[in-house]
């Protein structure tokens, strides 16, 4: 018999690598990116989200032009709006110009924003003048609106209109009124377009000019800038619509994964516990379902009391979370009672794992998909929520800005300065339609079932 | 059948009392005092409010005196508008926000059902992605938007024709619901649509449909006989919520096209803190939607053989 000596044998070097057919093993959530990344809408939708908290929380740093400051010379401007203005002299009190040929009504100087003065000779038969202004042209068959002046004797024939004057054209109207003050149907109307101007003074104020002593009367100053231009009370509406975000977006992401969290904890309380105490707590949950939402947010609304100064972001939070947490509550009791009868629990429960350790490992990670899932598709209507509230003026309270106040505020301004509406519509259409997208995305990567079923 | 009916509505009940209870605790909490307001009171008209109501006795004792004027259907008087009840508000005013609840959600299911069997048909092609792109809009535009320029276009078409169309605001003629049922309907038509769609396609895949195929069923009949009506049930579960959320979120559109609803009426009264019509409404509306619920779910039996209604 050979003897069989240890140094015959020598140690594989290694792991000799065999063939092997398999694909690398992939987690839950790994595998759920991999789907998301396929999704060509949930990507964008999810670059789009990105960009959003870019815009709320790096945006001010880019542009920190303060949301409450008003630039009163560029008040309801455009985006791209002429933001020039010619420096003219002082403002001086002016009482008509005599000895000009009266040809009715006309201009007595070049019309400017610091006065538009109007001079008119006497209307047939009139026993004195009203002068109107607007901003479309306007017949007598039309009501004028509201008179800036009106004379009951034919002595004063001149009239300086220095009224909130924006740069512009606008309509000024005289009509000839009667012996007892009534109008008459005899009216003359001529267009005024106003051109912006500021004073030495004023340019150098406001720090539109660094130094007075090189300017001089006729030159032009460029007005502040406003990139998507300003609001009825000339407020930078790029600086408002990033704080309406910093509100909007807190709102509309605090709100629902607080409510979430709250619905996780209930629910999968209920579903672990099972029995009496599941059925009870259940029945709270369809109570509190029943409770006609908007009302009741509104209701709490008044409830909480907003006091002068506070902006009513926090009881608008709180109502939204104690009305919106059952249907988190319902789904996930229904997902804890469904993976508690699982093949894998019994597993674990035989291995020894005790009660937390099947809940932390086992039960929330089983239900994580589904969350997210809700949160992601709670977050738009939390939005909308919040916009419809404020829009009805039952929400965020002036001057905090918020999407929906400003659409509020834009939507009376809506045919002459349609841009204070637009904004803030666009962003809170492209938040929901990018939560609403990314969710279907999330909702398809997570489910395993909706891979083929679209 | 009866006895689950039965059954129903006393959890209804149930319900309408929680409403109820939520809604007196949440106004008592409402700083100040319900009668203090702008308007001037003589004293008798104040102690004969506090008497009413209790208000000078403990919270419990006005909470029984709220539920026992609850339980009789008396809703109070407006502290705003004096002599009126706030029955006679609800009386004037639901039937207006009602009607236009019901012509929006005709608006929405018809539209949404469809829109949705269309878009299962002609799945990626053309039409699908016309409708799903509208649906998108119609998803994540806000109702204010949508109200605001659906009036100024019906202004604009108005105009450019010559005569009116459509009106523009106001009530009282079936013209004058059109535009705000379908603006109020719009989204829930477009969340039907995707409902109806998804609905659909799963139906076409499932075997009944490949069965009635290869015993040469025509394709017409396919889709009447058995795809819109197996497809239809999901919808027709969703419509209950469907109504709640259509009667409860008509506050914009009765504001933007001036519609004298009761969703203006409680804004109106919550600016102007009118305790009892604020409960009043409040409850009564919640009363409106428990019931409504319970209706669409005892019609969904019938509708569906596959739903016993033993309790």
């Amino acid at each position: 018999m050979n003897e069989i000596s240890a140094s015959s044998f020598e140690p594989l070097s290694g792991q000799q690598q065999s063939q092997v057919i398999a694909r690398p093993s992939l987690s839950y959530w790994q595998d759920a990116w991999n789907r998301l990344q396929t999704n060509k809408r949930a990507l964008v939708s999810l670059y789009i989200v990105i960009g959003l908290l870019l815009f709320t929380l790096v945006g001010p740093l880019i542009w920190p032009v303060d949301p409450a400051m008003q630039d009163i010379d560029q008040i309801s401007q455009p985006p791209g709006a002429d933001r020039t203005a010619i420096i003219v002299p002082d403002y001086e009190p002016w009482f008509g110009t005599p000895g000009r040929p009266d040809s009715g009504l006309q201009l007595a100087e070049k019309a400017t924003s610091q006065a538009v003065r109007l001079q008119w000779e006497i209307l047939d038969g009139a026993s004195g003048h009203r002068v109107y202004r607007n901003l479309f042209p306007i017949g007598p068959e039309l009501s004028y609106g509201i008179p800036i002046a009106e004379f009951l004797n034919n002595d004063t024939l001149y009239f300086e209109d220095r009224l909130d004057l924006q740069p512009g054209r606008f309509y000024y109207v005289v009509v000839a009124l009667d012996g007892r003050g009534l109008i008459t149907d005899r009216y003359q109307s001529i267009p005024v377009d106003i051109e912006r101007v500021t004073t030495l003074v004023e340019a150098s104020e406001r720090g539109l000019i660094e130094n007075a002593d090189s300017m001089e009367i006729g030159d032009e100053v460029a007005l502040a800038l406003h990139p998507l231009g300003t609001d009825y009370l000339g407020r930078d509406l790029l600086a408002r619509l990033m704080a309406g975000a910093r509100v909007s977006l807190f709102i509309g992401i605090g709100a629902p994964f607080l409510f979430v969290l709250f619905g996780v904890v209930y629910g999968s309380f209920a579903g672990f516990m099972g029995g009496r105490v599941d059925q009870f707590m259940m029945r709270f949950a369809d109570f509190v379902v029943a409770l006609p939402f908007l009302l009741f947010m509104i209701l709490f609304k008044i409830a909480f009391g907003i006091g002068p100064g506070e902006s009513g972001v926090f009881p608008m939070m709180v109502a939204m979370v104690v009305l919106l947490w059952p249907a988190t509550a319902r789904l996930v009791r229904g997902q804890i009672l469904q993976i508690r009868e699982q093949g894998f629990i019994s597993a674990a429960q035989l291995l020894g794992a005790s009660t937390p350790y099947l809940i932390m490992r086992h039960m929330i990670p089983n239900t994580l998909g589904v969350v997210l899932v809700t949160v992601t598709f709670a977050i738009p209507s939390a939005i909308f929520t919040e916009a419809f509230l404020s829009f009805i003026g039952m929400g965020v309270a002036p001057p905090t800005p918020s999407w929906g106040s400003m659409s509020n505020e834009g939507i009376k301004t809506m045919l002459t300065t349609p841009h204070e509406l637009f904004f803030p519509a666009l962003f809170i259409s492209a938040t929901v339609l990018a939560f609403n997208l990314l969710g279907d995305g999330l909702r398809d990567a997570l489910d395993a079932r909706m891979r083929s079923a679209e | 059948m009866l006895l689950y009916i039965l059954k129903r509505v006393f959890q209804g009940f149930i319900t309408v009392w929680f409403i109820a209870t939520a809604t007196f605790f949440a106004m008592h909490n409402v700083p100040g005092d319900p009668l203090t307001n702008d308007r001037a009171m003589t004293e008798t008209t104040r102690a004969n409010l506090e008497a009413k109501y209790g208000l000078d006795e403990p919270v419990s004792t006005q909470y029984l005196i709220f539920l026992r004027n609850l339980a009789r259907g008396d809703f109070g008087i407006s502290f705003v508008q004096e002599n009126r009840e706030v029955n006679d508000i609800i009386r004037e005013h639901f039937p207006v926000s009602a009607i236009l609840g019901v012509l929006s959600v005709v608006f929405a299911a018809t539209g949404g059902v469809l829109f949705g069997a269309l878009t299962a048909l002609y799945r990626n092609r053309l039409p699908d992605y016309l409708i799903m792109f509208l649906v998108i809009l119609g998803i994540s535009v806000p109702s204010f938007v949508v109200a605001a320029l659906s009036q100024l276009s019906l202004v604009s078409l108005n105009t450019l024709l010559g005569f009116t169309v459509l009106p523009v605001a106001g009530w009282g003629t079936v013209m004058h619901m059109l535009m705000p049922a379908l603006v109020l309907g719009l989204s829930t038509m477009a969340y039907l649509t995707r409902l109806m769609r998804s609905s659909m396609l799963e139906v076409t895949s499932s075997d009944y449909v490949r069965t009635a195929k290869s015993k040469g069923v025509p394709p017409t009949r396919i889709f009447t006989r058995h795809q819109l009506r197996n497809a239809i049930l999901p919808v027709v579960t969703v419509l209950g919520p469907a109504i709640a959320a259509i009667t409860t979120g008509g506050f914009v559109v009765e504001l933007v096209f001036a519609i004298p609803g009761l969703g203006r009426y409680f804004v109106e009264a919550v600016q102007q803190l009118d305790y009892t019509v604020i409960m009043g409404t409040t409850v009564f509306y919640g009363a409106f939607l428990v019931f409504m619920v319970i209706l669409v779910d005892v019609v969904y039996g019938f509708v569906d053989p596959r739903v016993s209604l033993d309790a």
